[in-house]
């Protein structure tokens, strides 16, 4: 039966190679967001845009905005593969089973699955390691805050969030041994109704550093109206600075998509994980505006300068797990397995990761 | 000036022209919309509409593609067309779909990883039972409270929808998931799948269970009893009281099996093309059903070509999105334009549009 | 866990600003389905409510003319509805749906050019005197101004269907459309003017989350709270003051969910001494009052009082026995209107004995003959 499905489709990918066959590399980009949502799936369409700007007529793409995650992914890929489509991004974690499924029946078009965790000879992973980013963040909120208390907005429970608040925490911590995280799911990657509420309620309940995991501005303008400071996510948000956004994490595929799309130009590709940071540019650290006194700002970018140079990592022992229990011995460096399924918070952090 | 008759009798002729009339009315509003937003009607329209079935390039996978989406429509759809012929308005099919799958899933899951026959068949039946259930509270709660059922289905999906994020989190969490929110996969575990039935066809248990449905729902309507009591309800509820129907039956019958079929094309669903519960698993089926009820006129057949006919604006919609970069919002519109425009025109099907001069009345 | 952290001030203070929303759109669609129309659109009505209001405030600069534009383009939309419901004798529950996927769409379409703009804001308006009183003053008495006329307009519909004619005649329609029809009143007029109130309200609640309570606009900006409103005219069985209770448990509710969250509370440590302290204060307040009207029956009220604390005892015994799992408490706390709202149904209808409690004619199509 599978065979059959393979002739089928073989057939299917001829026809379609003919019919599409031209010069111009066709590359596809499959979102789960609408391409205004100001965050997560704005970020990825600006990676598209700069990349059609890179290659000008060399590229032609495609892409589907507001795919739910499920079986109308797996359409919608194998559509674009069957269009004469040479390289997908799929950009949603929940794309990953239908991405795999979708290669298995085209061994020709290469697919790039965004944050996840499942490889194939032609499916590539690629994620960024926003937890660098945290660490600096974390770093500024430990001497701005006042108050002592810090709010976080988490979005969904999944590893990457768990990574991001761990390494605020650690970084405040350092820094300023009395600081408290109080943290808010809103199991949303967005919902800017819900975000101004959780940043509303983190804020009356003493919180004057907002950090949020989710993409709209809404936290930022309920710290404005507080007096509070918060960070841009995503974007740069920069309508908010200097004051309350005193830096952000931008997300930027742009490189990431441009180097991709030219391997597949020079038939290099290969199928890879990559886990970018802030080296490779995949991370961006919005510029830190003077409402930070110059001594934290000079603070932060030399931290950043010290994870650019891979002479420090932001997981570094010792660091013990909520429960006490051991993690990373003094000096030990967490590796990428680690991190990638983080599942639990360091000690230190209240409260439970949702289960 | 123009004034309104009312028909005796539904027009049969514009019972069947009125759809075929909202469609073309449709194509020419959204070629309209596309034209305001500088893309070409004609080739919009053609994507929407002819490129899935007859594009040299693809639509050898798009037309399988079509039942697979259409099935859980029709079958969602025929289960609620009972109800709403009878005048029981179920609009909860999306909280019975879901609920349907988590049973069944969870059935399926607790039995991993061991393989057996009887695996998938116990989950079609508890997915089945859950959406019954589920189906069956707003049937009690109309029968013993009369608290209309229109409300009591309605918050059952936000109540659905919140043991979805639950369980996702929480009871049927894949312990492998990489700490990732939701179950295992169960299309890849061989005892829980539905998978395609005849290759390059799309046909899985789940159309064949839809096109069971249109047959079984067909003649239910026709030859039976039973549908006969729903007809005459639907019409003059004191009249079917003096047929002596048992409107409490025939309130638990409608939606327990609206519910059960919703709950099956939840458990089809997720075993087959969607294959994981997850915290956003359900996708409106459920809602986008009550339309696929009311285009396809409560008739089984109709339904059956209603399905088809979303589904492929759905595919369409897509292949209208990648190909000519229509934004999702625009094909949204065009749905809801090809709704309105068949319920403006129902009032071909029930009045006679005649010119009178001005009279004192 | 840190209760004392929940500032109570704050919490309820921002608990009237996240109702707002939801006060406002239900009050319209209650208005509506007292005259006998169910309109399922609200959600579609609020979100071209939410982006006119932002396109036209930050045209004009004026927050004010946004919400005046808001308000006209909820009615706007909503008279797609009363065409089709009211003059082409559609069914009503697919054309909501209709208008709601129309009004999604449509507001993402005409919103493309604003994502990312900042609004005008509207400041905030303290009452005078009022706003100085201690605790009450900081949470009613300064907000923005559309807090306190979501308050006047609840007033407003309030007299307006008790004790005024054009009341009267709303819920006569709503009740029984053909003997509203033989006494000479304009039926379908009615319905057309009820649904279109019920837009301008909806789209009202729609521009204060782009407007204030965000502000900003995104696509799918008002988040479900459409289908909230639909579900609290139902649970305040069709009347305003419940609307307004309704709309103040829900947004005291997502309120509460959040402050547990942050405060490091588990709902079920603090549920079951809530449900228990409830019963005790039920007990005192029935003894005092049986007491003092000398109708003191004791056993009723000691049954009561038991059962309070047997729900408490129950939800302590879950707390225990998950160990105080969050999705339970997730799940807990955000059904918690939905099943609150079908046990209200199922309680009024029950009451009622066989009658429904909403309008007899909602949902049902008027033809004048």
């Amino acid at each position: 039966m599978f065979k059959k499905i393979l002739a089928t489709t073989a057939l299917a990918v001829g026809l379609a190679g003919a019919a599409f066959a031209d010069d111009k590399t066709k590359v596809g980009f499959v979102y789960v967001g609408p391409i205004n949502d100001g965050g997560w799936t704005q970020g990825h369409d600006h990676g598209r845009q700069e990349l059609e700007k890179h290659f000008g007529d060399k590229v032609e793409t495609v892409f589907v905005e507001n795919v739910p995650e499920g079986p109308d992914a797996e359409r919608i890929m194998t559509q674009m593969a069957l269009t004469g489509t040479d390289i997908i991004f799929a950009t949603s974690f929940g794309f990953m089973d239908p991405t795999i499924n979708v290669a298995a029946k085209f061994p020709d078009v290469k697919f790039e699955h965004a944050t996840g965790y499942k490889q194939a000879d032609n499916v590539s992973v690629y994620s960024a390691r926003f937890y660098e980013g945290r660490a600096i963040q974390g770093t500024i909120a430990g001497r701005m805050t006042k108050s002592n208390i810090v709010g976080y907005i988490g979005s969904v429970p999944i590893p990457e969030v768990v990574r991001g608040i761990n390494s605020a925490y650690i970084h405040a911590k350092k820094v300023n041994p009395d600081v408290e995280f109080k943290v808010i799911w809103i199991y949303e990657w967005m919902n800017p109704a819900k975000e101004a509420d959780a940043a509303k309620a983190l804020l009356e309940q003493g919180a004057d550093v907002i950090l949020q995991h989710t993409d709209s501005t809404a936290p930022l303008a309920a710290a404005k109206e507080a007096g509070a400071i918060g960070f841009g996510q995503a974007s740069d948000m920069y309508d908010f600075a200097p004051n309350p956004r005193v830096s952000s994490i931008i997300d930027d595929w742009a490189p990431y998509y441009i180097e991709r799309t030219q391997a597949v130009m020079d038939g290099t590709w290969s199928s890879t994980n990559t886990w970018g940071g802030i080296a490779s540019g995949m991370v961006g650290i919005g510029e830190i505006t003077d409402a930070v006194p110059a001594d934290v700002k000079a603070e932060a970018l030399a931290m950043k300068d010290a994870i650019v140079a891979g002479t420090y990592h932001p997981f570094t022992g010792p660091l013990n797990k909520q429960d006490g229990t051991p993690w990373l011995a003094e000096g030990e460096v967490a590796d990428d397995g680690a991190l990638a399924g983080m599942s639990f918070y360091v000690e230190g952090l209240t409260g439970e990761i949702p289960q | 000036m123009i004034s309104l008759i009312k028909r005796p009798q539904p027009s049969k002729t514009w019972m069947v022209a009125t759809p075929v009339l909202a469609v073309i009315v449709t194509m020419i509003l959204g070629g309209l919309l596309f034209a305001a937003m500088g893309k070409d009607p004609f080739v919009a329209i053609r994507t929407i509409f002819w490129d899935p079935l007859f594009s040299p390039d693809f639509a050898a996978y798009s037309r399988p593609q079509l039942l697979v989406k259409a099935a859980p429509l029709i079958l969602i759809a025929i289960g609620l067309s009972l109800g709403f012929k009878a005048g029981i308005w179920n609009i909860g099919a999306e909280g019975q779909y879901i609920m349907g799958a988590i049973c069944g899933a969870a059935i399926g899951l607790a039995f991993y990883p061991m393989e057996a026959w009887f695996i998938f068949p116990l989950m079609v039946i508890g997915g089945a039972l859950g959406g019954f259930l589920w189906g069956l509270i707003p049937a009690l709660c109309k029968t013993k409270f009369n608290a209309p059922e229109i409300l009591v289905s309605l918050m059952l999906v936000y109540f659905a929808e919140q043991i979805m994020i639950a369980v996702s989190l929480g009871a049927l969490r894949n312990p492998e998931g990489n700490g990732f929110p939701g179950s295992r996969n169960l299309a890849q575990y061989a005892s829980s799948a539905n998978p395609e039935l005849i290759a390059g066809t799309g046909a899985h248990w789940g159309v064949m269970a839809a096109f069971a449905a249109v047959v079984a729902a067909y003649v239910l309507l026709s030859k039976h009893m039973l549908g006969f009591q729903i007809r005459v309800t639907g019409e003059s509820p004191r009249a079917a009281g003096f047929a002596g129907v048992n409107s409490k039956r025939l309130i638990i019958f409608c939606l327990g099996t609206s519910g059960a079929l919703a709950g099956l094309a939840g458990l089809f669903e997720v075993t087959g093309p969607a294959g994981q519960i997850t915290t956003s698993f359900n996708t409106g089926y459920g809602f986008t059903a009550i339309i696929v009820a009311f285009l396809g006129r409560l008739n089984p057949i109709g339904i059956m070509l209603a399905g088809l006919l979303l589904a492929l604006t759905f595919i369409g919609g897509e292949l209208a999105q990648f190909m000519l970069s229509l934004p999702s919002a625009s094909i949204q519109v065009f749905q809801g334009m090809l709704l309105m425009t068949l319920l403006a025109m129902d009032i071909l099907v029930n009045y006679k549009i005649v010119w009178r001069k001005k009279e004192a009345v | 866990m840190d209760l004392g952290s929940i500032s109570l001030v704050a919490f309820f203070a921002s608990l009237m600003v996240a109702s707002t929303p939801i006060l406002l759109a239900a009050l319209g669609e209650m208005v509506t389905e007292r005259a006998g129309v169910l309109n399922l659109g609200v959600e579609g009505m609020m979100i071209i409510g939410a982006i006119c209001g932002f396109a036209i405030a930050i045209e004009s600069g004026s927050a004010a003319a946004g919400f005046l534009g808001a308000a006209a383009g909820g009615a706007l939309l909503s008279m797609l509805f009363a065409i089709l419901t009211q003059f082409l004798y559609a069914t009503q529950v697919p054309s909501g749906l209709a208008l709601t996927l129309v009004g999604v769409g449509l507001a993402s379409l005409i919103g493309q050019p604003y994502v990312g703009e900042s609004p005008p804001l509207m400041g905030k308006l303290h009452i005078p005197v009022f706003e100085s009183i201690p605790f009450f003053g900081p949470v009613m008495f300064q907000h923005d101004p559309i807090v306190y006329l979501s308050l006047i307009l609840a007033v407003l519909v309030g007299v307006f269907l008790k004790y005024t004619r054009g009341g009267l005649i709303l819920r006569a329609v709503g009740e029984n459309h053909d003997a509203a029809h033989a006494l000479g009143y304009k039926v379908r007029l009615v319905r057309v003017m009820a649904i279109g109130f019920g837009g301008a309200m909806a789209g009202l609640g729609g521009a204060y989350i782009s407007l204030i309570r965000v502000p900003q606009w995104t696509d799918g900006i008002t988040g479900g709270i459409g289908w909230i409103a639909l579900a609290i005219v139902v649970f305040a069985s069709w009347k305003p003051e419940r609307v307004v209770f309704g709309a103040y448990l829900f947004g005291g509710l997502t309120a509460l969910q959040l402050n547990l969250q942050a405060a490091n509370i588990p709902l079920l440590f603090v549920l079951p001494y809530l449900v228990m302290l409830a019963g005790v204060i039920y007990f005192v307040i029935a003894v005092a009052v049986g007491s003092w009207k000398k109708t003191l029956d004791v056993k009723p009220t000691l049954k009561t009082f038991a059962q309070f604390i047997g729900v408490g005892l129950v939800l302590l015994l879950i707390g225990i026995a998950t160990n105080y799992a969050s999705s339970l408490d997730l799940l807990m706390l955000s059904s918690a209107p939905f099943v609150a709202t079908i046990v209200v149904l199922v309680v009024i209808s029950a009451r009622s004995k066989g009658a429904s409690n909403g309008p007899a004619m909602l949902g049902k199509i008027f033809q004048a003959h």
